[in-house]
């Protein structure tokens, strides 16, 4: 029985609650919801005929494999616009097995005078 | 004493000793030494869950070898079973097991498997002695056994250059990170005469060298988990490594983050509640946060423009580590009191929750080197077609590590951001935000693999064998499970490895009188 509670229980987190199974729930009403509204279009559209095709602003259209976005270029404009960011992120990642230390050295550095130094005196 | 009693050396033992009797089995037959590896880890994984359900019930467990009465001056270790090292030996033995059942698939057309599963079992060993061990120097042992082994399994292509790299990186990383480990082990037996972690707790002071020795420790393992910015070594090695390994190697890293919980909580958790200066508390903790946003920014970041498949999970790892030590750092910021305690359940659920799905994301870009022979993204496209059930796990693996319902990622991160938005919200917006890009990250790996037009090159493609599929397809039934039934897990493990965290005076009490 206490098995049981526990699989239908609410997760209390504190400032709120989660119930996957209240949401699962919701979705599989959405679902039904959204089926029922496509049940309504229209009787005439057909698969694989001109209905389909698209229409890329009068300018023919390639093949499949022509139109494919490599996963380089996928995120192209964001990338792009935050260049500055992944310039000194790419400078920070050479590859250089020293660099890796030197952060190491770094951040146990920043740590040490944060705790022991700045810490004794406030 | 009854068999229990005896199961916690075992679950160190076993591994350890199916590892030097790995390469002689080898002799005999490869089918046999295989089934040998799996068996060995069945057995440690039911040694463990054995062990689990009697700590959790029961509170801690201890284990000498030697004498028992510190009167006699012999060498003693102590091991100690507690809440939190069951629950990451939970997690180590799961994914040990089920990373040797899909080696035997993924790993089959190399040469050299008596000393890959040698290896394997020496790390298992490694990790679970790191997490049982209630010992400081028995702890940079089992660290130095972990290190050694994953740098020879990081370096198993060792006709890659970029393996064999990969390795001496991690080697000199893990080399200097373990010495900064001895150092710190040094100064606390120097001061108090003790290695035992119990001991030293009950005595520490929190003086100049305490302090010293408290940097040093949560620094190096801190690298050692790969907490930005020293996490540079965590891409190059998961990248470089075979995948089974890869797997591994998420346990074996959170046996380092294990490390810092232990740290913070049962070493020097005592000692922060009692220190008067709001200022020196809050440096702790506000640190640990300052790292953790980091870990998760850069992750995130620069997972986006990765091309290889896995450096791209590696880099979404070091954000997953990010969260788990936003969770820890919350947590700190009231020692296991109101939000404090719900941000710490968030992270040590979602220690559990990264192994999973990473993990899962780790085997399926095995699974798609496995049938494809490539790793860039800019070469792959359409596998859907060709590998269904792959594609569908990591439709699983993706909802699930970008914190989406009604996955399990969902629900650690629900309390974390909770919590943290208690503490701070513009961090958790920036951890919300920061969970969105991570999923725009994997709707990109899923576009340029699984979706688009069949290319030529990749027509003949077929899905991966059985047992590998097998391993996956377990993984993504325990990621829906516990994002289904969250309480199930939260109430039975989950808390009790909270409140060993945030009840040390119970751990220190119980050891202390379990030696004298």
């Amino acid at each position: 029985m206490e098995f049981l509670n526990q699989l239908i229980e609410t997760l209390k987190t504190g400032s709120g609650f989660w119930n996957p199974l209240v949401w699962v729930l919701i979705m599989i009403i959405a679902v039904l919801f959204v089926y029922v509204i496509r049940s309504f279009g229209k009787k005439q559209y057909k698969e694989k005929t001109e209905q389909t095709k698209s229409f890329l602003s009068g300018n023919p259209e390639y093949e499949k494999e022509q139109m494919r976005i490599k996963g380089s270029n996928v995120y192209w404009g964001f990338t792009e616009a935050m260049k500055w960011v992944y310039d000194s992120l790419k400078r920070m990642h050479n590859g250089n097995a020293s660099d890796y230390v030197l952060w190491f050295v770094i951040i146990m550095s920043v740590f040490s005078v944060l705790l022991i130094l700045v810490g004794a005196v406030v | 004493m009854n068999f229990i009693d005896y199961t916690l050396p075992l679950i160190v033992a076993l591994p350890l000793f199916g590892a030097f009797l790995t390469p002689i089995i080898s002799k005999i037959s490869e089918k046999i030494r295989n089934i040998f590896a799996i068996i060995i880890l069945l057995i440690t994984t039911f040694l463990v869950f054995f062990l689990a359900q009697d700590v959790f019930t029961n509170g801690p467990r201890i284990y000498i070898f030697g004498d028992s009465n510190l009167n006699i001056p012999v060498v003693r270790i102590l091991f100690e079973a507690d809440g939190i090292s069951m629950f990451m030996a939970i997690i180590s033995v799961s994914l040990a097991l089920l990373g040797v059942v899909y080696s035997w698939s993924f790993m089959k057309e190399n040469d050299g498997l008596d000393k890959f599963y040698t290896l394997v079992l020496l790390l298992v060993a490694s990790m679970l002695g790191m997490e049982l061990t209630g010992d400081l120097f028995n702890f940079f042992v089992f660290l130095e056994i972990s290190c050694i082994t994953s740098c020879a399994l990081i370096a198993f292509y060792i006709n890659r250059g970029e393996s064999l790299e990969a390795a001496f990186k991690y080697i000199v990383i893990s080399a200097i990170g373990a010495l900064f480990v001895l150092f710190a082990v040094g100064l606390f037996y120097a001061q108090y005469n003790a290695l035992n972690m119990a001991t030293v707790a009950s005595v520490l002071q929190f003086g100049f060298l305490d302090k010293i020795a408290f940097v040093l420790l949560i620094a190096a393992l801190g690298m050692k988990a790969g907490l930005a910015p020293m996490h540079m070594w965590l891409p190059d090695s998961y990248g470089e490594a075979p995948v089974s390994v890869t797997f591994i190697l998420v346990a074996a890293t959170q046996a380092s983050l294990y490390g810092v919980l232990r740290i913070c909580f049962t070493i020097y958790g005592n000692v922060f509640a009692k220190i008067t200066s709001v200022f020196t508390s809050s440096i702790v903790y506000w640190f640990i946060i300052a790292l953790a946003l980091a870990s998760i920014l850069i992750g995130v970041i620069m997972a986006l423009i990765q091309t290889d498949f896995r450096r791209l999970i590696a880099y979404a790892a070091v954000a997953e580590i990010g969260y788990i030590f936003l969770g820890i750092g919350v947590g700190l910021t009231s020692l296991g009191v109101g939000y404090g305690k719900t941000a710490l359940e968030g992270g040590v659920f979602h220690i559990m929750n990264d192994a999973f799905d990473i993990g899962l994301l780790f085997l399926i870009a095995g699974a798609v080197y496995y049938a494809t022979k490539e790793t860039s993204l800019n070469k792959m496209g359409g596998l859907a077609r060709n590998m269904k059930y792959t594609a569908v796990f990591f439709i699983v693996g993706l909802l699930a590590v970008s914190g989406l319902p009604p996955f399990n990622g969902f629900v650690s991160k629900l309390l974390i951001y909770q919590s943290t938005y208690q503490l701070n919200p513009i961090i958790a917006i920036i951890a919300i935000l920061a969970s969105i890009l991570l999923l725009a990250v994997f709707v990109k790996v899923f576009y340029s693999v699984f979706m688009g037009p069949e290319l030529p090159n990749l027509k003949d493609v077929k899905e991966v064998p059985k047992s590998m599929l097998v391993v996956m397809g377990a993984i993504v039934v325990v990621i829906i499970i516990f994002g289904l039934f969250p309480n199930l897990v939260i109430n039975n493990i989950v808390q009790p490895a909270t409140n060993a965290l945030i009840n040390s005076s119970s751990y220190v009490s119980k050891v202390i009188s379990g030696v004298i």
